[in-house]
């Protein structure tokens, strides 16, 4: 079939302002849209600029905004937009750096304002650090994070607070709030608790949505808030 | 610009992050990477890490060495299988203190499950032995570490794509690479460059590699003339998704899961009846494409049927979770229902530059190339033989890339910063020049898939003199065709279609050598099946391929394998 698609470009070297630019592939219905990014650059535009690495939902290259959604253009398929013109723009609340690429520094050092790293005050032990199945499941959903951005994009408190943490950098500071075998538990839950971290989530649910590994961002979002309320019940905001 | 640092790791995936990790500290050590450091390809690992916990089963690290050494056809360096057997529950029990989250046992220890190829007692049955984190063990060990690196402060350079390394006397004294964001070329003197830059799948057309995965890492050192090792032995994963190659891990048969053909049998009792769908992938590879060739595929097509029906959505959920959303997004199935169709695609390349067992590169008289340093699978250490079996190659990227790392700190009190040679990067300036300045040409993509195409026709899981000759001649005219490419893109910012013009010089380069490499292989040992020449032949061809490039000509030589306990014998499962 043939795929219409409208994408946004613009290469800070030549372009004033951004514009849209439109193109036609043919595509089978069980193509995904990454394919055809490709097919377009590839055959018809190499001026096209995106990122992309494995193409099947694990290293979170090819986040951006498919007909006004984040997600991965790895895991779009061509049969799910039969019909339409899609539109494919960068990733929203990030600088833009050329057509669909964004900077993704910033992203990252919010993610790493939680330390998002194990620590623990004991020496470890000569084997592993023991740890009940039960425990290893409280972080079994947040362990899918791929760091694709997709979720922090997408929320549309980020327009309201543009100070915001962000959804993905919470989902890390869960994490390892919620790692029995690490030892900063009320240094990390009082890491977030404060206006731009946990208490911008005003509970849309877009990254929930959104997100490509099926997180349930929003849900880990409260059970923080409430984790902070049963910890420091003394505390008032 | 000119950069300037003790150490350079090229790639940041677990050899380069597990190597930077032990220099850090001990001197000026960064990271540069052509994709986002959290990009890189061993997120994609999905199964597991071996290594001889016996949390649930007995283990020993014996029966591991041996079973690494007969997956490998018994061309693995066998006091490399040791080193890697015997430090495997310590490198596991580190990344456990990194803080990797391995899935549990009920007591709370690591949980271990069956993969191909890893036995009890010397062969007798299948034992638990790769510890994992559901189907996404590559990327919580990569996220884990990376987190670790930025903790110590090193420096990382993403987006980096390294174009050219710089030698003086035989010396290395930095590399040249192009910013991606910028469109600069820079040189970085160093006293050390460590490679750690993967695979080359993309050479085939049906893998389960990144699009990253070009092989610069390996092709740029073959350019200066370092020889690449046992370029032949191309592992084809037997569970790729029918079509697109995307991996279906090996835990899936570990968890339970079977083969079937058109008629539902489960065929691997024939070919394996020992451990039947666990043997290991190259055996399982050749049964799939056996059984499709005698027109049992289903429904007279090219795949089988990968069968995990019975295995519960519980199991399914907590296990094999990725996988399953795989197959449900891509093929619109739900494999806890319906069967999985699935055909071998191109997962990992054995070969590689030749390394001693500390990661020093060795030259084509197997001398140290000072200030060189390699590892993971761009390396060959000669650890995976003729065939790797799962879950031996994460525990290859820490065991090894931190024994590089030790190793390049034990070393750099006595390498020298060499003085570069004037203008290190003309070189490469002038090549993207050229290629920029051509205004009309053929597209770097068809050229590509001409390649991919030839590749996987003609020297893939089975392979005859015929095909190979073909393959030869093919690449060999491609090559002469990529001296006229042209791009649409003279831009700076971003430009991935000059990066994709530069990455086709080192498949192109690659594929000759394993094509060359495996012609003149006259036998069939693990993954290098000849039509031609079906038996193993220890007799001639016990022994190591180096290919070398020589006057613009590839010459191979060989060198011979270290035995030490197991004598070989006939592998059978």
């Amino acid at each position: 079939m043939e795929m219409r698609f409208k994408i946004f470009r613009f290469d800070p070297e030549v372009d004033k302002e951004p514009r849209f630019q439109s193109y036609t592939v043919s595509a089978e219905p069980h193509h995904r849209i990454l394919d055809c990014l490709n097919k377009i650059k590839w055959e018809q535009d190499g001026t096209l600029g995106y990122r992309m690495s494995c193409g099947h939902g694990i290293c979170g290259s090819d986040g951006m905004r498919i007909n006004g959604v984040c997600g991965l253009a790895c895991q779009k398929l061509v049969k799910e937009y039969e019909g339409t013109e899609v539109v494919l723009e960068p990733l929203p609340h990030f600088k833009v750096l050329k057509d669909l690429i964004v900077e993704m520094d910033g992203f990252l050092e919010q993610v790493k304002r939680f330390r998002p790293y194990l620590i623990s005050t004991s020496p470890p032990p000569e084997k592993e650090r023991y740890q009940s199945p039960e425990d290893r499941k409280k972080v079994g959903d947040v362990i899918r994070c791929i760091l694709c951005a997709c979720c922090t994009a997408a929320c549309p408190a980020m327009d309201e607070n543009e100070k915001y943490v962000g959804p993905a950098a919470l989902v890390w500071a869960y994490r390892l709030i919620n790692d029995s075998r690490d030892d900063a538990f009320r240094e990390r839950l009082k890491a977030v608790d404060f206006k731009d971290g946990v208490w911008s989530c005003k509970n849309y649910f877009e990254c929930t949505r959104v997100c490509p590994k099926t997180i349930p961002v929003t849900k880990s979002i409260n059970l923080l808030k409430r984790e902070i309320e049963k910890t420091f019940p003394e505390r008032s905001h | 610009m000119v950069f300037k640092h003790d150490v350079v790791v090229v790639g940041a995936g677990l050899a380069g992050l597990r190597a930077a990790l032990e220099v850090a500290g001990n001197a000026d050590v960064a990271l540069i990477s052509k994709v986002y450091p959290t990009r890189s390809h061993s997120g994609a690992a999905q199964g597991g890490i071996a290594a001889a916990l016996g949390n649930e089963e007995p283990d020993s690290w014996e029966w591991h060495m041996y079973d690494t050494v007969k997956g490998g056809d018994y061309l693995t360096d066998q006091n490399v299988a040791e080193i890697l057997a015997q430090d495997a529950p310590r490198a596991v029990y580190e990344l456990e203190h990194f803080g990797v989250p391995f899935n549990r046992t009920p007591e709370g220890k690591i949980a271990q499950r069956a993969f191909g190829g890893h036995t009890r007692d010397f062969g007798k049955a299948a034992v638990k032995r790769a510890c994992y984190a559901a189907d996404r063990s590559g990327r919580v060990m990569m996220d884990t570490l990376y987190f670790q690196v930025e903790r110590k402060g090193i420096k990382a350079y993403p987006e980096f794509q390294m174009l050219d390394l710089i030698f003086k006397d035989k010396q290395v004294v930095g590399l040249v690479a192009y910013e991606l964001a910028t469109g600069e070329v820079h040189f970085f003197h160093s006293r050390v460059v460590m490679l750690a830059t993967g695979g080359y799948g993309k050479i085939y057309k049906t893998t389960s590699n990144a699009f990253a995965n070009t092989g610069e890492g390996l092709y740029i050192p073959y350019r200066a003339g370092i020889p690449l090792e046992d370029m032949e032995f191309v592992q084809f994963h037997p569970t790729g998704i029918y079509g697109l190659g995307v991996l279906l891990t090996e835990a899936a048969r570990g968890e339970g899961g079977v083969l079937r053909n058109d008629a539902g049998e489960r065929f691997m009792e024939r070919y394996a009846p020992t451990i039947k769908d666990l043997a290991p992938r190259d055996m399982v590879s050749r049964a799939i494409w056996t059984e499709i060739r005698a027109g049992r595929g289903v429904g007279g097509k090219d795949y089988v049927h990968l069968d995990l029906t019975h295995l519960g959505e519980k199991k399914l959920a907590e296990r094999l979770s990725d996988i399953t959303s795989f197959v449900k997004i891509y093929l619109g199935l739900d494999p806890a229902r319906e069967l999985v169709p699935v055909q071998p695609t191109c997962h990992y390349m054995m070969g590689g530059i030749p390394c001693d067992v500390d990661g020093h590169v060795l030259g084509d008289k197997h001398e140290i190339i000072t200030g060189l340093y390699a590892a993971g699978e761009c390396s060959c250490l000669s650890l995976h033989g003729a065939n790797r079996l799962g879950c031996n190659s994460l525990l290859d990227l820490v065991v090894f890339g931190r024994r590089t790392g030790l190793q390049i700190v034990r070393d750099l009190g006595r390498l020298p910063w060499n003085e570069p040679p004037e203008n290190p990067d003309r070189a490469t300036v002038e090549r993207i020049r050229r290629i920029k300045e051509r205004k009309t040409g053929e597209k770097v993509g068809s050229l590509r898939s001409s390649l991919q195409e030839v590749m996987t026709t003609n020297c893939s899981v089975f392979r005859h003199e015929e095909t190979m000759e073909q393959a030869l001649l093919e690449i060999r005219s491609l090559q002469e065709r990529y001296a006229r490419i042209a791009i649409d893109n003279k831009g700076l910012k971003f430009n991935t279609d000059l990066l994709d013009a530069l990455e086709l010089e080192a498949l192109l380069g690659l594929a000759e050598a394993v094509t060359v490499s495996a012609l003149n292989r006259k036998e069939s040992r693990g993954a290098h099946s000849r039509e031609d020449y079906p038996e193993r032949n220890d007799e001639e061809w016990l022994k190591h391929t180096l290919i070398q490039k020589k006057d613009g000509e590839p010459r191979v030589f060989y060198k011979p394998v270290t035995i030490t306990r197991f004598q070989p014998k006939p592998r059978t499962y």
